[in-house]
């Protein structure tokens, strides 16, 4: 009976997937009642708590069994019982390495961003940042999911509001209204969800595990409810043709914003689409799979075709966003083992080299104090390091063989091949294109002699190479052994296709290479 | 006719104990201030609170009273003792001491003279409460009436400001006409019924087989009962008193409208159509249907384009005043378990949030009371930090974000729709809240996020009194503790679902 308290910490004594969501929620707390004379101590409580959280999330990874799809590290409680609401969270192969992500970047944020103005409050605001994110990948329950998915919205707002750039007010009332729209949708699918649950269940429930089990939904029903949670996550993600908002908070939100945005917030989209929408849904997302993958390859087209034409280097950063994030989306309605795992490595993929490729743009901007492609040259003569670092980074957002974004595009397009071969085929040419971009950006802004304006660009400092260096080192160890982590996320999306061959009786088709050989196929 | 004696009903002197406290307490304090001249304001207003919270108190072992001994009856059929009635009773005495507590500086910054104005609170509060817990159409009316003189008289009381005078003015002539028809209402439904008895006019309909087109003056009753009291609640099209009201009356008698007034408006409404007009659901319901639509909409889409914040409050309460007809519409379909206690916890949770609201709103309007432009707001983040995250709460929680009491209650009404299939309203419901939203955001963009303009500081510096400082962060308390655990007051407002019949 899921209204009992359970807690199924595996090896670890006490909840650690709770204490990953309050920690940083305490922390916040604590950052906004420190001293206000003292600004290096509320520093210092901000970053021990982001630090702390990152360590506990490592430490799971470690204690996380291999090989097993299901949930673990489980806690379940009571909470609102009247309504059948629990506190249910847990973990899987599909959340793992994002929780896990969530853990390293927002230490890396804190001490790679500088706010400049009103460090308490900012300081506040990411924390309880993490703590909704941290929420939303981790709940198991859908009024829990809805509860952190929507006040994830609150902090961005605020930090795109008061630290971004000229235009940021108008860009965070549209990045909350957009999403909120969304979430109206998605607010009233689950409701509806969880009263029809009744019906095999013998009681309303919001959870998740309990409505995947034992709940099933008339075809048109579960239709319905797929594009209610569906609308919210295309928004999210963003999809073709909701990703309007996305350029526009992307180059108006703080570095420390945009290297969050795009490094997990992005990404409640597609995993709430794999979690909410393939997983809860499975004939509904099968049935309308191909608006999606049509949809995915239009948004991996026109988000780098834009990329192309863009002046500013962290619009054009933000558009090939919506480009890559189409693969993970082209890769989820596939409805292969390869291309979904290949589609979750994805989101961590793009978080790294997306998140680091922001925090490169925001230093050019702190140096320069513009981001214009056409004010900047020949920053490889006055910095080479940095230009160094920035071609990494950039070579893993195109995909280059032997670095992580390689991985899992490579994996999405070969997975797709069986099932979706004309979309492949035309998203193939998205891989050109971000070549493309990206290398036709570093020439402009990196080749050629510098400019009186360029000629004192700073080079590397320490702690800006330190807050690199983890992504760096992210992006190859991914890409040249990604297979710790295929073993993991493999078994929970092969555990979801079974399900959908269950549901449907939809046959996937057999690998095309074993995917935990990665890129040797 | 031959000699009659007249037969007095007995009646529960100790169920109808916080009627009598206000009672009262409000002729003490008329009397004390004709015989006294110069007391300090401040006693009054500590008298007022004194009052509320004893009745307060004695409501809740009269809640337990009723879990042990039922619902009644009582005083010949006319007043109802159930948990609904105790739900209001004590969601009215609670906002009669957050709104007293905070009306207290603002007659000392604005120099008005004070008893008066804290009888006339209590003698509306009474009023409320006898709307609430009446069971036959005449006290109901009796009970409307004396909450509507009053508010008319209080929404003028701030005798120097012209807006004042003309807000007490338009809602005066158009609650008059209101009323009538109400009563109208009444007559025509006591000649299909032949009572004026709430419950017993449920019976009448419950039995009574009416032959196709003969039930034509029940239904214009009905029509014209809504009407007075979608008047009152002020849902579209019967809100245009609602923005000139709202704005022009003092800030705490605002609130105390949006709040009490309010609350006892919804109960009447949500027992007349639970009690007397079940067996005609049918009837109402589409028209309950289209109210609640065309105010969520309206309420939203004119909330945007405004520039004054109580304006902007005005048309939100008007939006909420739309979700909570959402509760009501669900009444509507045979078999109902929640739109009643969704639409009596959505009137708990949002009399706290526009009263908490409305506080900061006085306080930032600034001495004369003028000054409810967006513009005042400008940079409250910078100068009362606590005092904007205070609204930032509120604001939120009218948005209906998560971990507020705001969310609580709009996903009580949105279960109440969805269990009742009447997704479409959800649907529209949750869309326009999101347009609402944006006019939140505004209010909170000009705290938080607006740069300094010139002549920003030679404004008054806000200063925050303990008595209002108490309200917001009570409210504030209230409002957060409710986003986080909100069981005890779902299953309070559970509890209320039986009525006493």
């Amino acid at each position: 009976m899921s209204l009992l308290a359970s807690e199924m910490h595996g090896s670890l004594p006490f909840p650690i997937l709770t204490a990953l969501i309050l920690i940083p929620a305490a922390g916040s707390i604590l950052t906004l009642i420190s001293s206000n004379r003292r600004p290096e101590i509320t520093k210092l409580i901000a970053l021990l708590t982001s630090v702390f959280t990152g360590a506990l999330g490592l430490w799971m990874l470690a204690s996380f069994k291999t090989g097993e799809a299901g949930y673990q590290f489980t806690s379940q409680h009571q909470w609102i019982s009247s309504w059948h609401i629990g506190w249910h969270v847990g973990v899987d192969g599909i959340s793992l390495f994002l929780v896990v992500l969530t853990g390293i970047l927002f230490p890396l944020v804190i001490v790679g961003c500088d706010p400049h103005h009103d460090e308490k409050r900012y300081l506040a605001w990411i924390l309880l940042l993490e703590a909704g994110v941290m929420g939303s990948f981790l709940s198991l329950d859908l009024f829990l999911f809805f509860l952190f998915f929507e006040i994830v919205l609150v902090p961005m707002y605020f930090l795109i509001g008061g630290w971004g750039y000229d235009q940021r007010i108008y860009a965070a009332t549209k990045f909350f209204l957009y999403t909120m729209v969304g979430s109206a949708f998605m607010l009233v699918g689950i409701v509806t969800t969880a009263l029809l649950a009744k019906k095999d269940l013998g009681h309303v429930s919001f959870d998740l595990v309990e409505i995947a089990e034992g709940a099933n939904f008339a075809a048109s029903t579960g239709r319905w409810l797929f594009f209610a949670f569906a609308i919210a996550f295309a928004v999210k993600v963003p999809l073709f043709p909701l990703h309007t908002w996305l350029p526009d908070a992307h180059t108006q939100a703080p570095t420390g914003g945009s290297v969050i945005l795009a490094g997990v917030l992005l990404k409640l989209g597609t995993y709430g689409l794999l979690r909410f929408g393939v997983y809860l849904f499975p004939e509904a997302a099968l049935w309308s799979r191909q608006i999606f993958l049509t949809l995915a390859v239009i948004g991996i087209i026109w988000g780098a075709v834009a990329a192309t034409m863009q002046k500013d280097l962290k619009r054009l950063v933000a558009y090939s966003s919506v480009a890559h994030l189409g693969f993970i989306v082209l890769g989820t309605f596939a409805f292969t083992a390869e291309a979904m795992g290949g589609g979750v490595m994805q989101m961590i993929n793009h978080g790294v080299s997306t998140g680091a490729l922001f925090l490169l743009v925001g230093m050019i901007y702190e140096r320069r104090h513009t981001r214009l492609i056409s004010e900047l040259k020949g920053l490889q003569k006055v910095a080479p390091i940095f230009a160094a670092a920035f071609m990494v980074v950039m070579l893993s957002s195109i995909g280059v063989p032997g670095l992580n974004g390689f991985v899992g595009e490579f994996l999405v397009l070969i997975g797709s091949f069986a099932t979706a071969r004309w979309w492949v085929v035309v998203a193939a040419t998205g891989v050109i294109l971000a070549a493309l971009y990206l290398l036709w950006a570093y020439q402009r802004v990196f080749h050629g002699e510098p400019d009186e304006a360029n000629s004192t660009f700073r080079e590397l400092r320490l702690r800006e190479g330190l807050v690199l260096l983890p992504f760096i080192g992210l992006i190859i160890f991914c890409g040249v052994y990604p297979k710790p982590m295929l073993d993991r996320i493999e078994p929970s999306v092969k555990a979801i296709l079974v399900r959908v061959e269950e549901k449907t009786g939809y046959v996937a088709p057999e690998p095309v290479v074993l995917t935990t050989e990665g890129e040797e196929g | 006719m031959g000699a009659q004696t007249m037969t007095y009903p007995s009646i529960d002197w100790l169920a109808i104990t916080p009627i009598i406290i206000l009672l009262g307490g409000m002729m003490i304090n008329l009397v004390l201030a004709a015989l006294t001249r110069a007391w300090p304001r401040a006693w009054y207003a500590i008298g007022t609170v004194e009052l509320a919270v004893a009745a307060l108190i004695v409501e809740m072992f009269l809640w337990h009273d009723i879990n042990k001994d039922g619902a009644r009856i009582i005083i010949n059929n006319a007043i109802s003792i159930d948990h609904f009635t105790m739900f209001c009773w004590i969601g009215i005495a609670g906002a009669l001491a957050l709104v007293s507590l905070s009306t207290a500086e603002y007659l000392r910054r604005e120099s008005l003279e004070g008893p008066e104005v804290y009888a006339l609170y209590i003698c509306a509060a009474l009023g409320a409460m006898i709307m609430t817990a009446s069971n036959d159409m005449i006290v109901l009316f009796l009970g409307l009436e004396t909450l509507s003189i009053a508010l008319y008289v209080l929404a003028a009381s701030h005798r120097r400001r012209a807006e004042s005078q003309e807000s007490g003015l338009k809602y005066f002539i158009l609650g008059g006409f209101a009323s009538a028809f109400f009563l109208y209402g009444i007559a025509l439904i006591y000649g299909s019924t032949g009572t004026t008895n709430i419950s017993g006019i449920g019976s009448v309909l419950s039995t009574e087989v009416f032959v196709k087109g003969d039930d034509a003056m029940l239904l214009a009753g009905i029509a014209l009962l809504i009407v007075g009291l979608a008047f009152k609640v002020a849902v579209v099209p019967f809100h245009f008193w609602t923005p000139d009201v709202y704005q022009g009356a003092p800030t705490p008698v605002t609130s105390f409208m949006a709040s009490v007034g309010k609350f006892a408006a919804f109960a009447a409404l949500l027992r007349v159509v639970a009690t007397a007009l079940p067996s005609r659901a049918e009837d109402w319901r589409p028209v309950i249907w289209v109210l609640a639509i065309l105010s969520v909409v309206v309420g939203s889409v004119l909330a945007v384009v405004q520039t004054d914040v109580k304006r902007m409050l005005a048309y939100s309460s008007i939006s909420h005043a739309g979700f909570m007809m959402i509760g009501i519409e669900s009444i509507g379909h045979s078999g109902d378990t929640d739109g009643l206690p969704a639409t009596l916890m959505y009137l708990m949770i949002y009399s706290v949030l526009v009263i908490g609201t409305f506080t900061v709103v006085s306080l930032v309007t600034r001495t004369g009371d003028n000054g409810s432009d967006i513009g005042s707001f400008r940079g409250l983040g910078k100068e009362r930090p606590a005092l904007a995250l205070a609204m930032t709460v509120f604001l939120l929680a009218q948005a209906g974000m998560p971990l507020t009491s705001g969310f609580i209650a709009k996903f009580g009404v949105i279960k109440a729709a969805a269990t009742n299939h009447s997704y479409a309203i959800a649907i529209i419901a949750m869309v326009a809240s999101v347009i609402a939203a944006l006019l939140y955001l505004r209010i909170m963009i000009s705290m938080w996020l607006s740069d300094e303009e010139s002549g920003d500081d030679k404004r008054e510096a806000i200063k925050v009194p303990f008595t209002a400082g108490f309200v917001v962060a009570g409210s504030a308390f209230f409002t957060l503790l409710v986003g986080v655990w909100p069981s005890w007051l779902i299953d309070a407002s559970q509890a209320a679902l039986q009525l006493a019949k």
